[in-house]
């Protein structure tokens, strides 16, 4: 058996338990460690992508243990995409951190950002529910000390906030197990498939109610309409990267949707009829609508980027929700490309919000920005990939979505809500760019700032302190080139979008004959269980008890 | 028992979710704890209530209770417990630097821009 399959779970693991007990004085070392195990999950990622790209999935039993009773992990094609996904955006984050001098503005950045990439890996690799709740927590503990790194009171209530909310989300996720557990007996995903099915229809209230508390959980992670009250704070006040790294946060709750509802409740099952037609896709129109007008009103440009990551994920769930291959390819090219596109657009924000001196993410007039043609051109950019015009890869994505949208029968209220949106989008967009990059030229006391009377004397009062900074401060190179390579990968994922779509439309298809999945994961023989009394010891190790237990 | 069991999950959920809504983040963290303790009775329950057996199935024995219900509660604890630590340290923090332990944000920050400490320079 493979090995390869857990290492992007173990090593981050470790190198963050070296950071922390070994070189925790040491940022240097730390950077290179952080970096070098980055990059190597990389690799380790793309090796996994092209072993899964011809269809095969691989199976890893934790400490050899057989499918229902041990932790599987089982890596996919969707699997795969996910993590290569997140180890492509985590090198480039974490440059970002490096170079604009983040990770040291607080302790111990670099081993949280470690746990938080195990935690993300192990979520989208696990193959049981449980496991998954667990590595759902794993990357929770390490997003709230990202989320308050380097202080600050408004972002230690934010991260309040953020930590209330997302505990209320884990006591849910329980519930939902409990009750899962109490109808079938079991949480391993291939076996709960299989159990779900059989479940008589006269008695299926309580997997209803499983069903149903699931989907909520996940719609808290994916910040749905009325659970998406956590997301704009968190990401506005969190620090640049960790809200970069932040954009695959969503993507989890996606994944758990897209993995659960085509694996353990299938919507052909009697007991889910509904469950997306009526309820899902209903809510992420009208949270599409909701990031949009956010985007519109606000007033300062994180919480402006913020509410757009709302309305993508709106979009993304809209495209969830109309439950055919098509849709669910669609919704992970969109998922791919959101994913960058946010990240760009927070790093960017950062860049704004530290040249723009008192003013800081205000969306009011101020002195110029230094530098700002580039970044000027870097958000012009990042933000036309965002409200998906062409010819980027966001306009690509909706497109797949609107055409994908015609199977389902609320095809015109997708298609009148996505259009709508993406308009008052560019709106937003627009004068959030032209307000910050452009308008900042035409200082003189006539123009009336758009947004808020009230802006004038605040600038007066605070201008000044702001522009005692000086100009000349020479900028660090590296975040831009962070930005950049995260614009390059918009731009490939746009060139390159007929092979990435293929590759996608057969994941989607894998997701929906799931049969292979279950069948390897239920077969597959484990070790033999001897006769003598210490062989039946639990496995509730983990991963640590992996590698000891492989030799039994 | 059933009853018993049945009563005190509700109970503590309904009391967790009371306090949760107080918005005040000592009442609120007191309740994110009773909601915990409701979900681990819960979870014990998942396995079906069985009084006085042995959670492991041996030769010879008449009756079992499940005992993955009991190890998925121990780590259901081990990370509740985990979280709780780390929001009363954050909730502390918040308190400490805004001298305030509302839950949510005072309307200020955003509509009231002429407010000084509102410029987000120290924040960042």
């Amino acid at each position: 058996m493979s090995h390869w399959i857990i290492t992007p779970i173990v090593l981050p693991a470790l190198l963050a338990a070296i950071l922390v007990l070994m070189v925790r004085e040491h940022l240097v070392v730390q950077r290179a460690l952080s970096m070098a195990g980055t990059l190597a999950i990389t690799a380790i990622a793309i090796g996994m992508f092209w072993q899964a790209s011809d269809g095969t999935i691989t199976l890893y039993q934790l400490g050899n243990w057989p499918a229902p009773f041990g932790i599987v992990l089982v890596a996919d094609r969707l699997s795969t995409l996910m993590v290569l996904l997140t180890a492509l955006l985590a090198p480039l984050v974490l440059l970002y951190a490096m170079g604009s001098g983040w990770d040291g503005r607080g302790r111990h950045f670099h081993p949280l950002f470690q746990f938080q990439l195990m935690g993300i890996l192990g979520a989208f690799l696990t193959g049981d529910a449980f496991n998954l709740f667990v590595f759902f927590e794993v990357l929770l503990i390490a997003s709230y000390g990202l989320m308050i790194h380097a202080g600050g009171k408004d972002r230690l209530r934010a991260g309040t906030q953020y930590v209330l909310y997302n505990l209320l989300g884990s006591t849910l996720f329980l519930f939902a197990l409990g009750t899962i557990y109490a109808q079938t007996g079991t949480l391993n995903m291939a076996d709960l498939a299989g159990r779900v099915a059989e479940l008589d229809a006269g008695a299926s209230a309580g997997i209803r109610v499983a069903a149903v508390l699931l989907l909520m959980v996940f719609a808290i992670k994916a910040a749905v309409l009325p659970l998406h009250f956590w997301l704009p704070d968190s990401y506005a006040y969190a620090p640049a990267p960790v809200a970069a790294l932040f954009a695959i946060m969503t993507k989890v709750g996606a994944y758990g949707i897209i993995r659960v509802y085509t694996l353990v409740f299938p919507l052909d099952l009697e007991i889910t009829q509904g469950l997306f037609d009526v309820w899902l896709m209903p809510a992420a129109l009208l949270t599409l609508a909701l990031g949009m007008i956010g985007v519109l009103g606000a007033r300062r440009i994180d919480r402006l980027v913020a509410f757009s990551v709302i309305g993508s994920m709106g979009l993304l769930l809209s495209a969830v929700s109309v439950f055919t291959p098509d849709g669910i390819a669609a919704a992970l090219y969109y998922a791919i490309h959101s994913t960058f596109a946010t990240a760009a657009l927070f790093l960017l924000v950062d860049q704004i919000r530290d040249r723009r001196g008192a003013a800081g993410p205000l969306l009011v007039h101020a002195q110029p920005i230094e530098g700002g043609a580039l970044l000027a051109g870097m958000f012009f950019v990042a933000a036309i990939a965002m409200t998906g015009l062409p010819p980027l890869s966001g306009f690509l994505g909706k497109l797949l979505i609107l055409d994908a949208a015609g199977s389902s029968p609320l095809v015109w209220w997708v298609w009148t809500v996505v259009l709508t949106g993406s308009l008052v989008a560019v709106v937003g967009f627009s004068r959030a760019g032209s307000l910050v990059f452009w308008k900042a030229h035409q200082e003189g006391p006539d123009i009336e700032p758009i947004d808020c009377e009230t802006a004038p004397e605040v600038e007066d009062d605070t201008a000044q302190p702001g522009s005692t900074r000086g100009p000349l401060v020479p900028r660090p190179v590296l975040p831009m080139i962070a930005i950049g390579g995260l614009i390059a990968m918009l731009v490939a994922l746009t060139v390159f979008a007929g092979p990435v779509n293929r590759t996608l439309s057969a994941t989607a298809a894998q997701l929906f004959s799931p049969e292979p999945y279950i069948e390897l994961v239920l077969t597959t023989p484990g070790k033999q269980i001897k006769d003598d009394p210490h062989a039946g010891e639990d496995d509730h190790g983990g991963e640590a008890a992996a590698d000891a237990g492989e030799d039994h | 028992m059933e009853l018993l069991i049945a009563s005190a999950v509700g109970v503590l959920t309904a009391a967790g979710i009371y306090l949760v809504l107080r918005l005040r983040t000592f009442p609120v963290i007191i309740g994110t704890s009773l909601l915990s303790y409701a979900v681990n009775v819960f979870l014990f329950a998942s396995g079906r209530l069985a009084m006085d057996a042995p959670p492991v199935l041996r030769d010879g024995a008449e009756r079992y209770t499940d005992p993955l219900p009991q190890a998925l509660v121990l780590t259901a604890i081990v990370i509740s417990f985990g979280m709780t630590a780390v929001v009363v340290m954050i909730a502390l923090g918040s308190w400490l630097s805004s001298d305030d332990d509302r839950v949510e944000r005072p309307a200020l920050t955003e509509d009231d821009t002429n407010a000084p400490s509102v410029t987000e320079g120290g924040a960042r």
